[in-house]
């Protein structure tokens, strides 16, 4: 596309700092580009910057520091009304006394658009979010779920090229949320509009995204595809961040060809690790495992697995899975999920069983 | 085996299909028995309130409802004059015949003993100047047209000089065998009062006067001279000496003989010869006018009109204050209110956006005033704006203005103006201020990501939400301004005051209350008609004050 820049970023976010005490910096050094029509999840704890990063965007914040480009055109002394951002408050941020209609009708008025052809895009607008009925209410008489359509529709109405979000789905209940999420998703890819998503629900992260950013402390500590980050965290706080994560803490013992041998503390049991952010032998490195890769049957384990001796705690039955409890090398929080299944059977606790896992599925990253 | 909840039973319902309760009463009735309890205990708790409300607030307001068109003081004081005026016509031009003069001087001798002529007099003074030293001087002339009597009976017989006399004559043998005659009501004798009819009655006058306003036994005192011209006149009358069967019938039957031999005078000439202002129609027909019981003179008067024996008129041009008072105390009201919005928005919007430290700071200044007097923050103004003030001193010195042409901003409509604007500031900023706090940000960033510059979010999404708490500090401050009082008497001159300072004027100065009501009365409308217009025009519901 034309008024793309040469690397193809639609948005870009360059060496970014931010600061608003001039003591310490919100976001240290962000780095980040976005191809067109990408739909971009910002995810972190809350006070990791993401929202930061999000206003900085949309231009309610300026970046203390850094380059903030949207088609190749730094934005950083643009005014928010000029940057033709569509943006989801939180709260949705409807203006509660105009009716729906008049809040879509907003953002085509001040661009000096005639009323015949406003008229056509609120209809389209409030059509495609199924609210096309509810033009006349004013937002006090709509429920959340309504008055979150109605956001995403006046954001929508004036075919802005970007749409930013902030935790828009954070007030709805979970059903609800659900189904929101599958209806930005479909409107987004169907539109081809680019979206930055900000949430701290990792669900939501995971099934609405093309890629997921995983802010902590001001940075990125991950940016990648939602199987990526679950399947290959880089570092261990995106390990315990996203999903369930099983953490054995150790010793790298030996390091060759990209697998570490991990002495494990308080017991002498050694396990072979991917080595994904160890340097050396002798750095202290938490092995990651996720639940569900443990084998608790060890008729299925390869012959190269790695086996241990754990005890069992706890037996919750959940449904569709079982989750175990374990006390493995001295860890009591072990858990292990297991299918529902014919062939699989219950622990119960006080019961000492042996489990394993390819080494591959067991990641040694930073302690 | 799981439990089946038990069926449910079907709602009970009386022949009339109303639903009932469990022991067979309607529903309904049930209901209304449970929440009387409920209620009563309401009630009682703020009953304490209710009461104060009612004894301190509503009555007031009612008496002063009441007074401004209560009149009973003419009919009061000269309850015969009035009945005998009834079918006097003034525009016939003509002065009553005698019998409204005679009926004046039975009326006035009994109100001027009790002193009640002079109040009268003020009263209609409002109406007609000069009315009032008319009565003053009345009341000091019309003892003398009885002593033109008193003196001739005396002459004639001695006996006439004694009180005794008088009793005995006048009184039945029980009251005068009564023990404590100063305080035993009086009772005529039989008879006496088919007699001397008029005699009668002016003794008894005399004697409850006697009685109840100095605490003296009336056999022990002079008959008031009244008494005696009162007794002329039925002796000349069509006399029934027959009737009289009493003492001193001897004494009586020669004052008959000698009565009609009497010096007389027509009472109209006795009241002329007091003042003759009393051969003047003006002064009966102003007595006529206001002889109801109630009246809409003091209405007429306040809005520029009088109630003349004519009918309504147009008060004199140089008395015609009132309305132009009216719509002085409102235009600059308004003006006040306006002058509030724009100084107070912004900073309202300050203490709404500012953090909250600063802010904190804010509200402190903003509520200064409220920790000075009132007084003193007025003076403060005369201190700032006079012609030597501080102000003009210094647009002086920077060469603005030359000393001899220094500004007039005190003593003046400006200086009200600024004074209260000033003093009422803070019932301004304080409910924009708790309506601004309640408007999120977020509306304003919404507003500018949908495209929309500082000014277009500003006027087309922050201030309309702004409005409520707009409407609620205007509401307030017109209506603190509109009865204001002290400001506009220190500062306004005699440009700059309020119709709240001719209220008070009449209540404390001219004494003429009934007129201060209706004012206030009609004040007190005006709010409720603006009231009423406002929440036609933009909704009560639409007041917020947080």
């Amino acid at each position: 596309m034309l008024d793309q820049s040469a690397d193809g970023a639609f948005v870009e976010f360059e060496r970014v700092q931010k600061s608003y005490d001039g003591e310490t910096l919100v976001v240290k050094d962000l780095n980040l580009s976005m191809p067109r029509g990408e739909f971009l999840t910002m995810l972190g704890p809350s006070g990791s910057g993401k929202t930061t990063c999000l206003m900085m965007l949309a231009g309610f914040e300026t970046a203390t520091h850094g380059d903030i480009r949207l088609a190749g055109k730094p934005i950083n002394n643009i005014p928010p009304h000029k940057r033709g951002i569509g943006m989801v408050f939180q709260n949705y941020a409807l203006f509660p006394h105009m009716t729906v209609a008049e809040n879509l009708s907003f953002p085509l008025e001040v661009r000096g658009m005639s009323a015949s052809e406003r008229e056509g895009k609120i209809k389209r607008a409030l059509d495609m979010v199924q609210m096309g009925a509810f033009g006349g209410r004013r937002p006090a008489q709509l429920s959340g779920g309504q008055q979150q359509r109605v956001a995403l529709a006046r954001a929508l109405v004036f075919e802005p090229e970007l749409v930013l979000m902030d935790e828009p789905l954070g007030a709805l209940d979970k059903q609800l949320r659900e189904h929101m999420q599958f209806e930005i998703t479909r409107l987004a890819h169907e539109l081809g509009i680019t979206t930055v998503y900000v949430t701290h629900d990792q669900t939501e992260a995971l099934t609405m995204s093309d890629r997921v950013a995983v802010f902590d402390d001001g940075r990125i500590q991950q940016l990648a595809p939602p199987d990526e980050l679950y399947e290959a965290p880089q570092n261990s706080f995106v390990a315990q961040f996203i999903g369930e994560n099983n953490t054995l803490e150790g010793v790298v013992a030996e390091l060759k060809d990209g697998i570490a041998m991990v002495k494990l503390d308080g017991s002498d049991a050694v396990i072979e690790a991917k080595a994904v952010n160890v340097d050396k032998v002798g750095d202290r490195t938490r092995v990651s495992i996720r639940p569900e890769r443990v084998e608790t049957n060890p008729d299925r384990l390869q012959d190269n697995a790695h086996t241990l001796q754990a005890e069992v705690l706890e037996f919750i039955y959940m449904g569709d899975i079982y989750r175990t409890r374990l006390k493995v090398a001295g860890n009591e929080n072990f858990v292990v999920k297991t299918r529902n299944a014919p062939d699989v059977a219950r622990m119960t606790p006080g019961q000492t069983v042996q489990i394993g896992w390819l080494p591959e599925d067991c990641r040694a990253l930073d302690a | 085996m799981s439990d089946v909840p038990a069926a449910t039973p079907q709602d009970e319902t009386d022949a009339a299909g109303r639903l009932v309760a469990a022991d067979g009463t309607p529903l309904k009735r049930s209901l209304a028995r449970a929440l009387r309890r409920q209620k009563l205990r309401a009630l009682l708790l703020i009953a304490p309130l209710l009461l104060f409300i009612l004894l301190t607030f509503i009555a007031p307001i009612a008496d002063m409802l009441f007074r401004s068109v209560e009149n009973d003081i003419v009919s009061r004081t000269l309850p015969e004059t009035v009945e005998t005026l009834g079918e006097w016509d003034y525009s016939s031009g003509e002065l009553p015949d005698d019998a409204a003069y005679l009926a004046l001087y039975r009326d006035l001798s009994v109100a001027t003993e009790y002193k009640t002529h002079t109040r009268l007099g003020s009263r209609l003074n409002y109406e007609t100047s000069g009315i009032s030293s008319l009565f003053r001087k009345t009341g000091r002339g019309v003892e003398d047209m009885g002593e033109l009597y008193q003196d001739q009976f005396e002459d004639l017989d001695a006996a006439w000089k004694e009180p005794e006399t008088w009793a005995r004559m006048m009184a039945s043998e029980e009251w005068l065998a009564a023990e404590d005659r100063a305080a035993t009501p009086l009772e005529l004798r039989d008879g006496i009062a088919g007699a001397l009819p008029n005699t009668a009655r002016a003794y008894e006058q005399f004697a409850e006067f006697t009685q109840n306003e100095d605490g003296d036994d009336p056999a022990e005192e002079d008959p008031w001279a009244y008494v005696y011209a009162m007794l002329w006149l039925d002796l000349t009358g069509p006399v029934q000496m027959d009737a009289y069967q009493g003492p001193d019938a001897a004494l009586l039957e020669a004052a008959a003989e000698a009565a009609p031999g009497f010096e007389s005078q027509t009472w109209r000439a006795g009241f002329a010869d007091i003042d003759n202002d009393w051969e003047d129609v003006e002064v009966w027909g102003t007595i006529k006018a206001y002889s109801g019981e109630f009246t809409s003179g003091y209405f007429l008067n306040s809005v520029d009109l009088q109630l003349t024996p004519e009918g309504i008129e147009k008060q004199d041009e140089n008395q015609r204050i009132y309305l132009k008072l009216f719509w002085r105390t409102i235009v600059m009201s308004l003006a006040i209110t306006f002058s509030c919005i724009l100084l107070g928005y912004p900073v309202a919007w300050l203490l709404a956006n500012l953090p909250m430290r600063v802010s904190n700071v804010l509200m402190i200044l903003v509520l200064l005033p409220f920790w000075t007097s009132l007084l003193v923050r007025t003076s403060a103004w005369k201190v700032l704006l006079q012609q030597q003030g501080v102000i003009n001193d210094i647009l002086v010195w920077i060469g603005l203005i030359s000393d001899a042409n220094r500004l007039v901003m005190i003593n003046n409509v400006t200086g009200t103006i600024i004074a209260m604007t000033h003093i009422l500031l803070p019932f301004m900023i304080l409910p924009m201020y708790s309506v601004m706090q309640t408007i999120p940000p977020s509306y304003l960033r919404a507003a500018k990501s949908l495209g929309a510059t500082n000014w277009v979010a500003f006027w087309r999404v922050y201030f309309p939400q702004s409005v409520p708490g707009i409407g609620a500090g205007s509401i307030l401050v017109f209506i603190l301004a509109i009865g204001y009082y002290i400001t506009p008497e220190l500062v306004g001159g005699t440009k700059g005051v309020f119709i709240s300072n001719r209220i008070a004027y009449h209540i404390s100065t001219s004494l003429n209350w009934g007129l201060a009501a209706a004012l206030g009365t009609i004040l007190l409308a005006a709010v409720l008609l603006l009231y009423w217009a406002y929440d036609k025009i933009v909704g009560i519901d639409n007041v917020k004050l947080g």
